[in-house]
């Protein structure tokens, strides 16, 4: 009991002392608010990446495409194919006919609002089947496109990141002009980023033939993959992969995120072992600063272990509150910062959001605790250490 | 430099603290390096451009592809010299995940145009353009999967043939190098010809157009020229020159200059405070010397001088010691990220900043405790223990 006492004891002095070694103590605190801060910033853009990608899709959506594609981009069905393969068994039907919807996936050069610089903006020509295999679209303004006609409606995300894509505008790609009908949404995710008409115009205004590049089916069950995998290797008519529709989306999303996560990874340990030189340097000082206070503090029988956890604790209270402020700014900052950026796998703009989780919070909180504790261990042993008659001696 | 020692006895005293000084700013300069190098990867390509070449693609998308008619009414523009153009393949080396480029040109002028670039010896030359389904292949690319002149090596398009078959067979006839780091040795050239003649659709057109200027002056009036030739036609084009073109694609990564450029701000600060700090420590612990060393006889100014000096020798200790270790670390990297950022080296130009960071750390981490040493009063100082 004896034991607490002494440790609540001299913690608390030691930090109501605080306020007195302010300059070296808030440089402690800065350098764990930067590393948690940067640790989080770009990690939350790797999570944001990722949600957009992934959180549309399905999983009892599957994707047809030619075999050995890659992505849209570089698929391409015929309509004989699409024909057969919407009337195989493992797709779902409604009223009679499958749901389905077979896409033709271009890009087009539109500038990113507020600036020239040309983006590659994905444009998507779908059936009316688009709107039931993907169950999350809401149009949120105007309304859909005619079928047949030169209407465009385009992604919450496109339209606030690329320029002239507002309800009632007319927009010219070569020789042709899209009026922008309405605007949608897809519970955030990466269909918010394209534009969207009727496929049989897309094919006709750039020249595709009766031609389509991926097929986009709903399952008849969740667990019917395997089986209209089988079916479609089975039928020598169809040279096509299927895949779940979320698998290929985290396929797409995984390059970038790789990228950004081998950079930031790194990155952040790098910097966290510099914070912890800093906080060490920091504790050491303290300790110096505060000898002939421990000396007193051990000569009137203090005991050693209860000034060395003190001095960890100080050095643990510092790096926490680095990094909360880390925390709290980068989320103020940046969640919700939307920016945009171009994916290799499909060549074209994705646009997306920050997303500080809860999850990134705590990691680097946890980052913030593991710095305060390496960096006042051997301070703290210093501390418990100091020759009492000599320190008492020190100026 | 007299008190050269006398410095470095002083960075000596707290030996412990020197080096964790030292190496946080190792640490700040390893990612000064780092990232720097990075962001230099990501827009070297425009560095590498020539002033004199242009680049015409379709207006609507680089995706979009432009008659073949094009290239000989470019060709009888006037300004312009030569004119050469590519299609894009697609495809991979057995496995999806083995993305290359790879180029369909005109053997000629494909290498006319970039002479000052590429270099190719004569005989593999003449052996390639003897060969339809020959190609040839860049240094590190040949590198990357281990091939050789005679190889034969198969590629998964996403254009199909006109019997269907996706894959194509080529011949290695011919390895190329790439002068300047940032050139491009990661890609396969074949012929044209070859491939007009075998695709299944979008037969008698060119992905774009490379133009070279007879007067560099010129080039924007040329380019202008060139997009009025085809406008209100089918396929309008987009001209503008080589080095606008890559900037305009690399800016489509979104602003990694900014982002790198923010943490590097965020790192280069939290150092300077833990130097300044250090500084400060060891000034404040050392007044009464140099209240001692002020009777001795020595100026305000020398003992502002020394105290500078002393920032910036620990500035340049960690410093030095950071980019080099950041220099290894891409050199080992290099080899790694070789297929998506070619020519991923330390640029001399950081090394140049990194320097120049070296003595603005210093002098901002000595400044205060500088002013505060040559301030000193004697007597005060003297009576403070």
């Amino acid at each position: 009991m004896k034991g607490f006492t002494q440790i609540f004891t001299v913690s608390a002095m030691n930090l109501r002392n605080l306020p007195q070694r302010l300059g070296a103590s808030s440089v402690a605190v800065f350098g764990v608010a930067c590393v948690v801060g940067v640790f989080i910033g770009v990690l939350s853009m790797a999570s944001g990446f990722q949600r957009t990608m992934i959180s549309a899709g399905s999983p009892d959506t599957a994707i047809l495409m030619r075999s050995g594609a890659t992505s849209e981009m570089s698929s391409g069905l015929g309509f004989e194919e699409i024909q057969v393969a919407t009337q195989l068994p493992q797709v779902r039907r409604d009223a009679g006919e499958p749901v389905a919807s077979a896409e033709l996936y271009v890009i087009v050069d539109i500038p990113k609002r507020g600036t020239d610089n040309s983006s590659n903006v994905p444009l998507r020509g779908v059936e009316d089947g688009a709107f039931e295999v993907r169950d999350g679209i809401e149009i949120i303004e105007g309304r859909r496109f005619e079928t047949g006609r030169n209407e465009l409606i385009v992604g919450r995300a496109a339209q606030q990141q690329f320029a002239g894509l507002d309800v009632g505008n007319t927009i010219r790609f070569g020789q042709m002009e899209w009026d922008v009908v309405g605007v949608f949404s897809d519970r955030g995710g990466l269909s918010e980023s394209e534009l969207w008409t009727d496929v049989r115009v897309l094919q006709s205004a750039y020249r595709r033939g009766n031609s389509f590049q991926s097929l986009r089916v709903k399952l008849a069950s969740e667990d019917a993959l395997e089986a209209l995998q089988a079916e479609v290797a089975g039928n020598p008519q169809l040279d096509m992969d299927v895949q779940r529709e979320t698998d290929y989306l985290s396929d797409q999303a995984e390059p970038l995120s790789k990228f950004i996560k081998g950079v930031g990874y790194p990155l952040a340990m790098l910097m966290a072992l510099g914070a912890v030189f800093g906080a060490i340097n920091t504790m050491y000082a303290s300790v110096s600063a505060r000898t002939r206070e421990i000396a007193t503090l051990r000569a009137i029988g203090f005991g050693a272990f209860p000034v060395a956890f003190s001095t960890l604790l100080e050095s643990l209270i510092l790096a926490l509150i680095g990094g909360v402020l880390g925390a709290v700014v980068v989320y103020l900052i940046f969640n919700g910062y939307t920016v945009s950026t171009i994916n290799s796998t499909s060549f074209s703009q994705v646009v997306f959001d920050f997303a500080v989780t809860g999850d990134l919070l705590v990691q680097g909180i946890i980052a913030a605790v593991f710095i305060g504790l390496v960096g006042g261990f051997f301070p703290a042993v210093r501390a418990a250490r100091l020759p009492v008659a000599t320190a008492l001696r020190e100026t | 430099m007299k008190y050269f020692y006398f410095i470095w006895k002083n960075l000596g005293r707290k030996k412990l603290r020197t080096w964790l000084t030292v190496m946080s700013i190792v640490v700040a300069f390893i990612l000064f390096g780092a990232l720097g190098s990075l962001n230099a990867a990501f827009t070297q390509g425009a560095e590498i451009a020539g002033a004199d070449r242009l680049i015409t693609i379709h207006k609507v998308s680089l995706i979009q592809s432009l008659p073949y008619s094009y290239v000989n009414r470019v060709r009888n523009t006037e300004g312009v010299e030569a004119v050469t153009f590519a299609n894009w393949l697609g495809g991979y080396y057995q496995d999806p995940k083995n993305q290359f480029a790879q180029f369909a040109v005109e053997a000629d002028s494909y290498f006319e145009m970039y002479s000052d670039l590429l270099s190719l010896p004569e005989e593999q030359m003449q052996a390639w353009k003897k060969n339809r389904i020959g190609a040839v292949i860049g240094t590190s690319l040949a590198e990357r999967f281990d091939w050789e002149v005679g190889d034969r090596v198969p590629v998964t398009s996403m254009f199909p043939q006109e019997n269907g078959n996706r894959t194509w067979e080529f011949e290695v006839e011919g390895i190329f190098s790439a002068e300047g780091s940032g050139a491009d040795s990661g890609s396969l050239l074949f012929h044209y010809e070859y491939f007009d003649e075998a695709r299944q659709w979008d037969k008698g057109t060119v992905g774009w157009l490379m133009i070279k200027v007879s007067d560099p002056q010129n080039a924007g009036e040329v380019a202008d020229r060139i997009d009025a030739m085809f406008a209100n036609s089918p396929a309008e084009t987009k001209t503008s020159t080589e080095k606008a073109f890559m900037e305009s694609f690399m800016k489509q990564f979104g602003d990694i200059g900014t982002i790198t450029g923010l943490i590097l701000a965020a790192v280069f600060f939290t150092m300077l405070l833990v130097t300044a700090n250090t500084m400060a420590q060891a000034v404040r612990e050392r007044i009464p010397e140099m209240a001692i060393l002020k009777t001795l006889g020595f100026t305000d100014r020398s003992v502002l001088i020394m105290i500078l000096a002393e920032a910036i020798l620990l500035a340049l200790i960690g410093g030095l010691i950071g980019l080099g270790l950041a220099w290894l670390m891409i050199g080992a990297a290099a080899s790694q990220v070789e297929a998506f950022l070619p020519g991923f080296a330390m640029p001399a130009e950081v090394w140049i900043n990194g320097l120049v960071a070296i003595v603005v750390l210093g002098l901002l981490s000595g400044a205060i405790p500088a002013i505060q040493g040559m301030r000193l009063n004697i007597v005060t100082a003297l009576g403070r223990r």
